[in-house]
């Protein structure tokens, strides 16, 4: 069954230089495996197409049932360089909760 | 136990929180975060105008405000509102609250050895880029060491009621009065980085308290009146995160996780100069109502180098909007988008970028944004950064015309043109540690 991924896990993003970074947390550890199987750097590199230039990073952390996201050359250079009005990628974790994943 | 309270993420942050967590419960510690990458340049420029500046001017303000009650409830203060000028900072706060007495930490701005670590052969080479440094150099307003949680430690044993640094770290803030009070030394890597987590858990604020949190976000009690983080630190490295309980916000280990993941990279490797933190290592538990108890955290030894912040000039840049209504907003939104760079194009004005768009269609998410076909308006968003300041000032007069020379239906110009701002970027190298040393003077 298809799903949007706000309906296992939330998210918190920020960054760090021209880097956004996401956490992804399943709300129930049960979810975490599907989260692991879904949450692919590719598909969160094709998910956000032209914003993200560089490539995308995968960390676990079982033991907060998370993982974390690291979104190379995201930010359009990042923090006053930038031009975009989410120059700090403050939103880039709630727009990954629209990402639809297959759910058990 | 200790009590630590943040109430201060960043220069800019809620001005009541500080007053509310010293008003509405026991703290003993109260830190203060001040400084973000960009902040010292900007207390960098304040410096070159008035030698009397550089440092965050609401500090001062906050400890007069303060004084009485901190010596009252013994409450001391750790903040890295000094800037670029923490001697200038540390007479203010004396002038408002001459009973307390305040200590400086010295020793983390190199902005003057430049020259000399180049001549030693250090390159300095941007750790996102590994660029060498001299590329820049001309245009170079700061350079920073950050500086980690033993020389606040050693301001805090002088008997200091303020600790006011320069560019340490925010989870040093933190680490500093568990090094202070329960005398961990310099090796014990699993506490310093039990402490260096505690920091980053707090050093936003209320980001850990409710605030920002996706989760049951419209049920987060009386948000008005948030309560900011304390930690409450024990001598063996565990810690308990809570808020007062009279105050707003919610600490549950949602609010604690999502923090937890902010403006993270390699969790195994969060390096300070204090020591290598595990975030993998991280056991939570809710304990009671508000109260989140953390333990397990293992760390690693401190690394050789420390990390510089420096900042240069790099351009300028502009951005300027207008608003199309609908029928078709988006299509009229694109077309001027269009018509604006034809228009440059044709006047020979070269920028390094020209980036567009279309706030309440794309301008958060990019090509992530859920459809939304016909909007009823559209925020047109053209912003230009370039070397040349005559080409970025010419930009700021090609929006405004298009209300009667472009597509129909164009408003929301009423601010003029948008102003040209200088681009200050960052710049992050590393550095043998034993080229800084820091010392601290009291002030009283």
């Amino acid at each position: 069954m298809k799903k949007p991924l706000s309906a296992i896990a939330h998210t918190r993003s920020g960054d760090k230089g021209d880097t956004s970074n996401i956490g992804v947390i399943a709300f129930r550890p049960e979810d975490y495996p599907i989260v692991l199987r879904e949450v692919t750097a590719e598909r969160v590199k094709n998910f956000f197409g032209d914003l993200v230039k560089g490539e995308v990073k995968r960390f676990e952390l079982p033991n907060l049932g998370a993982i974390n996201l690291l979104l190379h050359e995201a930010l359009g250079g990042g923090g006053t360089v930038s031009l975009r009005v989410d120059a700090q990628g403050k939103t880039c974790g709630a727009a990954l909760l629209g990402m639809e994943i297959e759910v058990d | 136990m200790i009590r630590i309270a943040n109430g201060q993420g960043f220069w800019g942050d809620w001005l009541e929180a500080p007053v509310r967590l010293v008003d509405e419960g026991p703290i003993d510690f109260l830190v203060l975060d001040y400084l973000a990458e960009v902040t010292m340049s900007i207390l960098q420029k304040q410096k070159e105008e008035n030698p009397a500046l550089g440092y965050a001017r609401d500090f001062p303000p906050l400890i007069g405000r303060l004084a009485r009650k901190l010596k009252e409830r013994n409450i001391k203060v750790i903040a890295n509102a000094g800037g670029v000028n923490p001697s200038a900072c540390a007479r203010a706060v004396l002038q408002l609250a001459p009973e307390l007495k305040v200590a400086v930490v010295h020793g983390d701005d190199v902005f003057d050895r430049i020259d000399s670590f180049l001549e030693k052969g250090y390159e300095l080479r941007d750790m996102d880029t590994d660029e060498p440094i001299r590329s820049i150099r001309p245009r170079i307003l700061s350079a920073n060491a950050y500086i980690g949680a033993f020389p606040l430690a050693e301001a805090l044993d002088s008997g200091a009621d303020v600790v006011i640094a320069g560019r340490s770290t925010d989870t040093a803030l933190t680490l500093a009065p568990m090094v202070h009070r329960f005398g961990w030394k310099a090796d014990d890597w699993d506490k310093l980085a039990a402490g260096t987590i505690a920091g980053h858990i707090i050093e936003c604020g209320a980001q850990c308290t409710g605030g920002n949190c996706q989760v049951d976000w419209e049920n987060i009690p009386d948000m008005a009146n948030i309560g900011y983080p304390i930690i409450e630190a024990e001598p063996d490295g565990t810690f308990t995160v809570t808020k007062h309980g009279s105050a707003g916000g919610r600490v549950h280990s949602d609010t604690v996780k999502e923090q937890l993941l902010y403006e993270l990279g390699d969790p195994k490797r969060y390096i300070t100069p204090d020591c290598i933190a595990d975030f993998t290592s991280i056991q939570l538990a809710d304990s009671g109502e508000n109260r989140v108890h953390v333990s397990g955290i293992r760390g690693g030894p401190r690394p050789p180098t420390l990390k510089l912040s420096i900042s240069y000039t790099n351009g300028w840049k502009s951005i300027g909007t207008l608003v199309y209504s609908w029928p078709q907003a988006l299509a009229k939104a694109r077309a001027a988008d269009r018509i604006v760079r034809a228009r440059l194009e044709a006047l020979g004005l070269r920028f390094d970028e020209i980036y567009t768009e279309f706030f309440g269609y794309n301008a958060c998410f990019g090509a992530a944004a859920p459809p939304n076909p016909d909007p009823p308006e559209i925020q047109l968003r053209i912003g230009v950064r370039g070397q040349d300041r005559k080409a970025v000032d010419r930009f700021t007069r090609e929006l405004i015309p298009l209300v009667l020379n472009g597509p129909p239906g164009a408003t929301g110009f009423g601010e003029g043109r948008p102003p040209v701002r200088e681009i200050v970027a960052y710049w992050s190298a590393l550095l043998p540690r034993e080229e800084i040393e820091t010392t601290v003077e009291v002030i009283s």
